[in-house]
């Protein structure tokens, strides 16, 4: 129990005291994941558009089959990361192995399947009259699919923070592929699981809880935007 | 509404811009760890197909859980306006590293498999650049009463007991390697010690992790000195038995053979294991540690490699 206090202490210096290498790693570990899951997003938007109004043969299979990709495990995604990038590997003449960019493919390989399927179930959840009522008024195809896409968005912008959640939080595949280079590779997760396996638990508590704050920080932003867009919403017509 | 969308993608694309700053163009800026050694020329052709020249060292833990590259990485930087980066991994994954060129040199700890590699031309040649010894480690009281007995007895002892716990690396690594040829020179099966029961544990794990396990199961095990030392204060197990020519620890860098394996930064390689071997580095090895344990962890070794 004292242990918990003392990592929370800790992690309240760390904070204040603007450590640099936390600092790093945290500024590191957010932009490495955003970046994963806006690729990710916009990857998974159109398709998911696509897999959503089109009807072809083989279409719940292929939709039972991304959401057992929801499942996943990192050291997987890690692994084939690896053998594709590996200098060995199909890809490794562009030296991308042990690098931030590397780990930025890896994240968005982990969580475009997650956003697809949430994109694809949040369009799933949209009223179908709109879609026949976007029809009837002669929308094209593509007016007709951004609009259900805006009609979605709340839900669609809630798979990209599940999906960004997914990507900072994990560690398996960050470790194989970005190798946990100090000054370099090194992500929060990763010096998480590097302090905790030389001993210092304080300071594994501290990084875990100033990951834990940036999740809270990032799903306030979430909540004040929808809360204010509902404020402006309804706008009864008179 | 519109707002709201507007608000949204604006966020999304900050976000994207913010990291492009990083993942883009790798790290030409980390101030707290590349400082001003970083040499211009490094920082060239540092896009996101085409990244800045560095040196990939891969590691075994112990040299890196009891901080000695951390001590050797900005010097190596300082000298020779290079960006090192150090993977940290153990003998096993070090060597496979090695094998497939996705690091340029590689510093480990297991003569047969290094001469190996280097017989099947993955690498150039063997620079011993320090040693140390193995020791077996276990609770302050020992149980078994395994002290002064050789690293052989020791594990015979520890063999017919099967009552107090034997942590093992099981992982393939040089002190994991280290611990079968202790089995085999006590005349035993590994595969039968293995499957002998529940009393023979293995963690998977680094040394640092290893040692913790052995603390919290008050079991013994067999460990590099300078990560036994280095955990010491956090495990509470003592050194049991350190002596033995068969305990010898010996370190060697290995740069990785360009004429076989595409490697990325073949001069540096050279250079690195050259620098590791020249009379400063090898005092600056041989006093680390000295101030915090009172004693080197390790005993530099360049050009005479110790054979007990």
């Amino acid at each position: 129990m004292e242990e918990i206090w003392l990592g929370l202490q800790r992690a309240v210096e760390l904070i204040f005291s603007a450590d640099p290498d936390v600092m790093e790693a945290t500024w590191r570990s957010l932009s490495i994941s955003a970046t994963a899951s806006v690729i990710a997003a916009v990857i998974a938007l159109p398709l998911g558009s696509l897999i959503f109004h089109n009807t072809f043969h083989g279409k719940r299979f292929v939709i039972s089959f991304i959401h057992t990709l929801f499942s996943l495990p990192t050291v997987l995604v890690g692994l084939f990361v690896f053998l594709l990038f590996s200098r060995s590997g199909p890809l490794g003449e562009f030296g991308l192995l042990f690098t931030p960019t590397i780990m930025v493919i890896g994240q968005a390989v982990l969580v475009t399947p997650l956003i697809l399927g949430l994109v694809i179930s949040a369009l799933s959840g949209i009223d179908r009259m709109a879609k026949e009522t976007a029809i009837a008024l002669g929308a094209s195809r593509w007016q007709m699919g951004l609009l259900m896409i805006k009609e979605a968005r709340y839900a669609i912008f809630t798979a990209f923070i599940l999906g960004f959640g997914r990507a900072i939080s994990e560690v398996g595949l960050a470790l194989m592929v970005g190798g946990n280079i100090r000054g370099f590779t090194r992500v929060l997760t990763t010096a998480i699981s590097l302090e905790t396996s030389k001993g210092d638990i304080e300071l594994s508590l501290a990084l875990g809880i100033i990951l834990l704050g940036i999740a809270l920080l990032i799903n306030m932003a979430l909540s004040w935007l929808q809360q204010r867009s509902t404020v402006i919403r309804p706008r009864p017509v008179e | 509404m519109n707002k709201t969308w507007l608000k949204i993608s604006g966020l999304l694309l900050s976000m994207v811009l913010a990291a492009s700053s990083i993942a883009g163009c790798n790290s030409s800026d980390n101030p707290s760890t590349t400082g001003p050694t970083v040499s211009p020329t490094t920082q060239q052709g540092s896009g996101i197909l085409t990244p800045a020249k560095r040196l990939k060292v891969a590691t075994t833990s112990s040299l890196y859980d009891t901080g000695l590259w951390a001590l050797l990485e900005p010097m190596f930087e300082k000298e020779f306006g290079v960006e090192v980066d150090v993977l940290y991994a153990n003998t096993g994954i070090a060597l496979q590293y090695g094998q497939r060129g996705d690091v340029d040199i590689i510093t480990v700890h297991d003569k047969a498999r290094e001469l190996q590699f280097i017989a099947d031309g993955y690498g150039t040649t063997r620079s011993a650049f320090a040693y140390n010894y193995f020791v077996i480690v276990g609770p302050a009281s020992d149980p078994l009463g395994l002290k002064g007995l050789s690293a052989e007895d020791a594990f015979k002892k520890l063999f017919a007991s099967k009552t107090t716990k034997f942590v093992s690396r099981g992982d393939a690594s040089g002190t994991h390697s280290k611990e079968q040829a202790i089995w085999k020179a006590a005349g035993f099966n590994y595969a039968d010690v293995r499957s002998s029961g529940a009393w023979y544990v293995e963690s998977g794990q680094g040394m640092g992790p290893t040692l913790q396990m052995a603390g919290q199961l008050q079991a013994y095990t067999l460990s590099d000195l300078g990560t036994f030392l280095a955990f010491k204060g956090q495990t509470g197990l003592a050194s049991i038995v350190d002596k033995g020519s068969i305990l010898l620890n010996v370190y060697a860098a290995i740069p990785v053979n360009p004429a076989k394996v595409a490697v990325s930064n073949k001069d540096m390689a050279q250079k690195m294991a050259e620098w590791l071997m020249s009379p400063a580095i090898q005092k600056v090895i041989g006093d680390y540690g000295v101030k915090d344990y009172g004693a080197p962890l390790f005993t530099p070794c360049a050009g005479n490699e110790p054979s007990s």
